[in-house]
C-alpha cells in the first residue's frame, strides 16, 4: 500500500472547531425544558441506611426526587461483577456512595438542597488500605476481602535461593492518583417507560448502553448513548460514566424533561475513580555476574469498595510485573483487595505503572548490591528474539531494546552527565544535587489475551451523499486523535484525499460497537478494522466496475455517487479476527498476553534543592519503539503528556486519605506540575523493529516509564534509597533524618 | 458554582465615601475577589450584602515622597512588579509578586485584600514585615495609621473595623540593607500555596552583622516577624555565630502545624534551612 497520509502531520480532523470554540462539550448543551440533578451521597465510609431525614427549609415539591423505588429494572452497575448499585439500598460500602438524586429547574438551588437532607446510618467500622484489609481488620468483601487473584509462575524460583549468590529484598508503594481531565464529567438524558437517550463526556459508549439496559429494562435498541466532545479520559471516563448516565436518566425518567448532570471539580475529583494504590513485596536472586536467576514479586493493589474493573487492572500489573527481562524463574502473585474508599479504576497504564516502578527501582537496587552499572545489569537481561517472558509468551520479534538504549544514553549523555554530577555533587557549598536515572520497559498493546476475541469488535464504513467514505466506530475522540488517525488509515487504505474520509458520532444507534477506547488498542486493533472496512467499500465499487484498480479522489467520488444512484446505500461491516499463533491460558496465566509490545527507555534528570529538599527534572529523553507511527506530533505529544502525568506521579500528585475519602479534591492542593515544573521533554521513536507496518500502542508507555527514571535519578542525586511514590519534599527530608 | 446566587447583593461604590457609607451598613469589601470567589464557587462565602471597591481611584497608585513608598490598596502584583522604585528598595516585595499565583491572578489580585485576607499563608505579608510598612485605614468617621508588624492579632484577626478600608500601605525609604532574601517554598513553581516562605534583609559588614530582619508565613497562626531570632544575629562577629543556636531560637518563635499541603516537621526543618541559606548567602557576599 502506497502510503501518503499515514505518517505524516495532517491538521487534527477536529481541530478547527476546537480551537475556535465551536465544539460542543456537554456543558455547552442545553435542551429545551432541561431541568438540572444532583447527587446525594453518603458521608459515612461503611454503615447501614436507617432513615433519610428532609429538612423542611426546602420546598420539596418542586423537586424531583428518585430513590431506589424509581429504579425500573435492576439496581447494578453492569461491569465484570453485578456488586455495585447505582444508588445505595440499605449499605454502605464508601464514603461517596450514591443514596438520593435530586433535580430542579433552577440549578443554583441544588447545592442548599443537597445540604439539606440528611442520611441517617448505623455506622460499621471501616478498612481503609491494603494492609488492613489483607489483615482482615474487618470483612467486607466477600470472606478474605480479595476481589481478584492471580499467579503467573514459570520454572521453580524454589529451587533458585539457596544456591543464588545474592538475593536482593524489599518494599515498594506507589499511590492514588486522579485522572485530571480538563473537563469534568457530565451527562444529559432524556427517558420515559419505553427508551433512553443519553448525551455526554465518555470513553466507552457500549459500557453505558450495556449499564443502562438492565438498569431501565429495556432491549438494546431502546438505549441510545451519544458522545459528546470529550475533554480528556485517562481512563477515567471508562466505567465510572455509567453511573453518571444511568443518575440522569433516572432522574429524567422520573420528571419526564430532559435533565443534566454535571459533576463539578470537587464531586469528580473526590467521587470518581483514581489509580489504584498498591504494595508490591520484591525478591530477586542473582549470580556473580548479574545474571537474574530467579524473581518472586508479591503485588497488591486497593481495589476500594466493588469490583468494578480491578480485576483487569490486576491482570495488566501482575503481567508486566518482571518487564523486558529475561528469567528462568518467575512467580508473580497478584491480588486485588478492597477497602472502604470509593472504588479504583482505569487509569493510563491500567496497573502496569505501579508494578514497573516497583521492578525498575528493584533492580536499581539490585545492581547497587552488586556494585554494578544500573545499565550494564538491566543490558545483559533484556529479553531477546526468542526469549520468553514472564507467561511464556516467545517473543516472535526481533528485539533491538539495545538499540533503543543506546539511543536514549546518547541524548541524554548518561554517562558523561553521571560524571559531572558525581564531581558537582561532592563540592562545597553546592545549593542543589544533580542526578539521573533511567528505566526500560514494555507495554503490551490492546487487550490481555483473549479480551480482543471476547469483544469481536465490529467497524463499519458507508458511503456518504456525497460520494466520500464515513466510518463507523464507537472509539472515541477523547483528546487523543482518534479521529484524525482513523481518517489518515482510511485514505491511505483507499487511496483517496485525507479531506474524503469522514467520522460518524459515536452514537450507538449509528456505529456498531468498536470496543471500549482503552489500552491504546484504537490505533492498533480498531484501526487495522477501519482499513478492513474501507477496502469493502473500495472493493464492492471494483467489484461493480464503477472503478478500476487505478483511480484518482475525484473518480472515487464519481464512482460512489454512481453506486449510491443505483443501489441506495453501502455501508461495510468487518469484524475482529484474532491473529494466528496467540494463544493464551487464562486459567494458569500462560501464553501470549499481548500480539505486540511497545519498548522503551527513558532518562529523566533532576536537581535537588539542598535546603528544601524540592526537586525539579531538569531534562528528560523519552525514546522508544512504537511501531509505525501514525501521526508524528500527535504521537510526541501523547507522550510528552504523559510524562509530564508521570513526574506528577512521581513527585507531585498526593492523594490525601481522610476517613476513605480524598481530603484535598480541589486543584489548589492536589497538586499537578505546570508547565514551569517539566522539563523540556525530548521524545524519540526508534525505527520500527520488525517492517509492515505494524501499530502498537503508546498512551501508556510515559505512564510505566516515568517515575521509575525519576525517582532513580534523585536517588542519584541524593544518594537515598527511595521505595515510594509521590516522593514529596516532604518524604526527602524524612529520608535524609533517617540516615543521618 | 455552589452558592446561591439571590442570596448575595453587590453595589459598586462611586467613590471612597460611598463606599465607607456603605461598608458602615455592614457591607463587605470586595477588591479583586481572588479570595472571595474561590469561597463562593464552593458555596462557602456567607450570604449577604457586598461592596465592590475596585474602581476607586482614591485606593489605586503608588506614590513616591522622600520619605515613603505609599501603595494603594488595589495596587495588583503585575504593577508592583514593574514598578522601578520597588523593583530597586523593596525587591522582596517584587520577588513575592512574582511567585504569586499565575499571570492572571497577578493581574486581579490586590495587596490590599492580600492583607485583609490574613491567610497566615499569604506571599507578600513577610516582604512588607522585614521593610517595616505601615497600614493607612479609613473608615467614614476617620483614618489611623497601624504599624503592619501589629495589625494581625491572632488566626484570621486583624486591627480592622468591619467598617474599615485599608487605603494605603506605607514603605519607609530610610533602611538601606545590604541584602535581601525572599523565598518561598511552595507545592510547586507557579500557581501555588505556600508551605511556608520567608523575607529577610541584613546590614552587614566585613566584620560583623549589623542588623538583621527575618519574616516567615505559613508557620504560625499569622504572619510573623522573628524578633529573637533577629537580635540573635545583632551586632554579631561571624566567629561568634553559632548558627545552630539561630535555628533553635527561630524553633521557640514559630508554631507550625500539619495540614493538607504540608507538615509541621517539615515547615520547621525547612525554616531552620532557610535562615541556613539566608546566613549562607551574607557569608558568601561578605567573602567576594
Ligand atoms: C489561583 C489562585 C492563586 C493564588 N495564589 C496566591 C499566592 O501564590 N500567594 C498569595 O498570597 N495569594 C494567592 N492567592 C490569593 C489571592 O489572590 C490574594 O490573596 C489576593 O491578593 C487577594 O486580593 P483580592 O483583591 O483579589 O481580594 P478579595 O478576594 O477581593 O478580598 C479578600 C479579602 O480582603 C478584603 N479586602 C479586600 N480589599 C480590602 C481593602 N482595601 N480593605 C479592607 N479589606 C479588603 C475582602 O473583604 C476579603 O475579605 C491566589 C488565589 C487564587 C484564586
Amino acid at each position: 500500500m502506497n502510503k501518503k497520509w499515514v505518517g505524516t502531520n495532517v491538521p487534527r480532523k477536529e481541530g478547527i472547531e476546537k480551537v475556535t470554540g465551536k465544539s460542543k462539550y456537554i456543558d455547552d448543551l442545553t435542551f429545551p425544558d432541561m431541568i438540572y440533578g444532583i447527587t446525594v451521597r453518603s458521608d459515612v465510609p461503611r454503615g447501614t441506611i436507617r432513615k433519610i431525614h428532609f429538612a423542611d427549609n426546602i420546598n420539596w415539591d418542586e423537586f424531583t426526587i428518585v430513590t431506589i423505588e424509581d429504579i425500573p429494572g435492576e439496581n447494578v452497575v453492569t461491569l465484570i461483577e453485578s456488586d455495585q448499585p447505582f444508588l445505595a439500598d440499605k449499605e454502605i460500602r464508601h464514603q461517596q456512595e450514591p443514596i438520593l438524586l435530586l433535580a430542579h429547574p433552577d440549578k443554583s438551588l441544588l447545592e442548599e438542597a443537597r445540604r439539606s437532607i440528611r442520611i441517617e446510618v448505623d455506622e460499621l467500622p471501616a478498612i481503609f488500605n491494603i494492609e488492613e484489609s489483607l489483615n482482615k481488620k474487618q470483612i467486607i468483601y466477600s470472606d478474605d476481602n480479595i476481589i481478584k487473584e492471580y499467579l503467573i509462575t514459570k520454572g521453580n524460583t524454589d529451587d533458585v535461593w539457596d544456591s543464588a549468590y545474592k538475593i536482593v529484598s524489599e518494599e515498594y508503594h506507589t499511590g492514588a492518583q486522579e485522572q485530571l481531565y480538563i473537563e469534568n464529567n457530565g451527562m444529559i438524558a432524556i427517558a420515559n417507560d419505553e427508551e433512553v437517550t443519553v448525551w455526554g463526556s465518555m470513553q466507552c459508549p457500549y459500557y453505558i448502553h450495556k449499564a443502562l439496559m438492565p438498569l431501565f429494562d429495556l432491549p438494546a435498541e431502546k438505549i441510545r448513548i451519544i458522545q459528546t466532545a470529550t475533554g480528556g479520559g485517562f481512563g477515567g471516563k471508562e466505567e465510572y460514566p455509567s453511573i453518571i448516565a444511568g443518575h440522569a436518566a433516572l432522574l429524567a425518567r422520573k420528571a419526564q424533561k430532559p435533565v443534566k448532570l454535571m459533576y463539578d471539580r470537587a464531586e469528580d475529583m473526590v467521587a470518581t475513580t483514581k489509580r489504584h494504590p498498591s504494595h508490591t513485596r520484591q525478591k530477586i536472586a542473582v549470580d556473580e555476574n548479574g545474571k537474574l536467576l530467579a524473581i518472586d514479586i508479591d503485588f497488591v493493589l486497593d481495589g476500594g469498595a466493588y469490583t468494578t474493573l480491578s480485576a483487569v487492572v490486576l491482570s495488566r500489573g501482575a503481567i508486566h510485573a518482571a518487564g523486558p527481562y529475561a528469567c528462568e524463574n518467575i512467580r508473580i502473585r497478584a491480588r486485588a483487595v478492597a477497602t472502604n474508599t470509593p472504588p479504583q479504576g482505569a487509569f493510563r497504564g491500567f496497573g502496569a505503572p505501579q508494578s514497573i516502578f516497583a521492578f525498575e527501582r528493584h533492580l536499581d537496587l539490585v545492581a547497587k548490591q552488586l556494585n554494578m552499572c544500573p545499565v550494564e545489569f538491566r543490558k545483559q537481561n533484556f529479553l531477546q528474539q526468542g526469549s520468553l517472558n514472564a507467561t511464556g509468551q516467545k517473543i516472535e520479534e526481533e528485539v533491538r531494546l539495545d538499540k533503543v538504549l543506546d539511543l536514549a544514553l546518547e541524548k541524554s549523555q548518561y554517562f558523561a552527565k553521571k560524571k559531572q554530577f558525581a564531581v558537582h555533587n561532592s563540592q562545597k557549598n553546592v545549593k542543589t544535587y544533580k542526578g539521573v536515572g533511567l528505566a526500560s520497559f514494555y507495554h503490551g498493546a490492546g487487550f490481555t489475551g483473549s479480551g480482543e476475541v471476547y469483544l469481536a469488535s465490529i467497524v463499519g464504513a458507508r458511503l456518504t451523499a456525497d460520494g466520500k467514505v464515513k466510518v463507523l466506530a464507537a472509539s472515541t475522540e477523547i483528546g487523543q486523535g482518534t479521529n484524525t488517525i482513523f481518517s489518515q488509515i482510511a485514505a491511505d487504505a483507499l487511496g483517496i484525499d485525507y479531506d474524503m474520509v469522514e467520522i460518524e458520532t459515536p452514537d450507538t444507534s449509528k456505529v456498531p460497537n468498536s470496543g471500549p477506547t482503552v489500552a491504546s488498542r484504537t490505533c492498533m486493533i480498531v484501526g487495522k478494522l477501519v482499513e478492513s472496512a474501507v477496502c469493502g467499500i473500495r472493493d464492492t465499487l471494483l467489484k461493480s466496475n464503477l472503478l478500476t484498480s487505478e483511480y484518482t479522489s475525484q473518480q472515487f467520488i464519481t464512482a460512489s455517487k454512481k453506486y449510491l444512484e443505483d443501489f441506495g446505500e453501502l455501508k461495510i461491516f468487518v469484524k475482529y479476527k484474532p491473529p494466528a499463533g496467540i494463544h493464551w491460558d487464562e486459567k494458569n496465566y500462560r501464553g501470549s498476553a499481548y500480539s505486540a509490545y511497545a519498548w522503551a527507555v527513558y532518562v529523566a534528570e533532576v536537581s535537588v534543592d539542598k535546603y528544601t529538599y524540592e526537586m525539579q527534572v531538569d531534562d528528560f529523553v523519552a525514546v522508544q519503539e512504537v511501531g509505525e507511527v501514525v501521526h508524528p506530533i500527535l504521537a510526541q505529544g501523547q507522550i510528552e503528556g504523559g510524562v509530564a502525568q508521570g513526574i506528577g506521579y512521581a513527585l507531585y500528585e498526593d492523594v490525601v486519605w481522610r476517613n476513605g475519602q480524598m481530603a484535598n479534591n480541589q486543584m489548589t492542593n492536589y497538586i499537578i506540575p505546570t508547565s514551569l515544573d517539566a522539563p523540556d521533554i525530548r521524545v524519540f521513536f526508534s525505527e520500527p523493529f520488525q517492517p509492515g507496518g505494524v501499530r502498537k500502542g503508546i498512551g501508556e508507555l510515559p505512564m510505566d516509564g516515568t517515575a521509575p527514571a525519576v525517582i532513580s535519578a534523585v536517588e542519584n542525586a541524593t544518594g537515598k534509597h527511595v521505595c515510594h511514590v509521590p516522593l514529596r519534599p516532604e518524604d526527602l527530608m524524612m529520608l535524609y533524618r533517617k540516615e543521618t | 458554582m455552589r452558592a446561591y446566587l439571590p442570596k448575595y447583593n453587590l453595589t459598586t461604590a462611586k467613590s471612597l465615601e460611598h463606599a465607607l457609607q456603605m461598608m458602615n451598613d455592614s457591607k463587605r469589601p470586595i477588591a479583586g475577589g481572588t479570595d472571595l470567589m474561590v469561597l463562593f464557587d464552593m458555596g462557602n462565602l456567607p450570604p449577604g450584602d457586598y461592596v465592590n471597591i475596585h474602581r476607586i481611584p482614591d485606593l489605586q497608585g503608588i506614590e513616591v515622597n522622600d520619605d515613603y513608598v505609599e501603595i494603594g490598596a488595589l495596587t495588583t502584583y503585575s504593577q508592583l512588579r514593574q514598578h522601578e522604585i520597588i523593583q530597586q528598595e523593596f525587591p522582596c516585595i517584587c520577588e513575592a509578586a512574582k511567585v504569586t499565583g499565575g499571570v492572571a491572578i497577578q493581574n486581579r489580585g490586590t495587596i490590599g485584600g492580600n492583607i485583609a485576607n490574613a491567610s497566615p499563608a499569604a506571599d507578600t505579608p513577610p516582604a512588607l514585615l522585614v521593610y517595616d510598612a505601615d497600614l493607612k485605614i479609613v473608615s467614614a468617621t476617620g483614618e489611623k495609621i497601624v504599624a503592619y508588624e501589629n495589625f494581625h492579632t491572632g488566626y484570621k484577626q486583624m486591627q480592622l473595623a468591619k467598617n474599615e478600608l485599608i487605603q494605603r500601605i506605607r514603605l519607609p525609604r530610610k533602611n538601606k540593607h545590604n541584602l535581601h532574601y525572599y523565598r518561598k517554598v511552595g507545592t510547586r513553581k507557579a500557581q501555588a500555596i505556600s508551605k511556608l516562605c520567608m523575607a529577610g534583609v541584613a546590614n552587614f559588614t566585613p566584620e560583623k552583622i549589623v542588623q538583621i530582619k527575618i519574616a516567615l508565613a505559613s508557620v504560625a497562626p499569622t504572619v510573623i516577624r522573628c524578633k529573637k531570632t533577629e537580635a540573635y544575629f545583632c551586632e554579631k562577629q561571624y566567629a561568634q555565630i553559632d548558627i545552630c543556636e539561630a535555628k533553635r531560637i527561630l524553633q521557640t518563635e514559630i508554631a507550625a502545624i500539619d495540614d493538607l499541603r504540608s507538615t509541621k516537621e517539615y515547615r520547621i526543618q525547612v525554616a531552620c534551612n532557610l535562615i541556613q541559606e539566608f546566613f549562607d548567602l551574607i557569608t558568601e557576599e561578605n567573602n567576594e
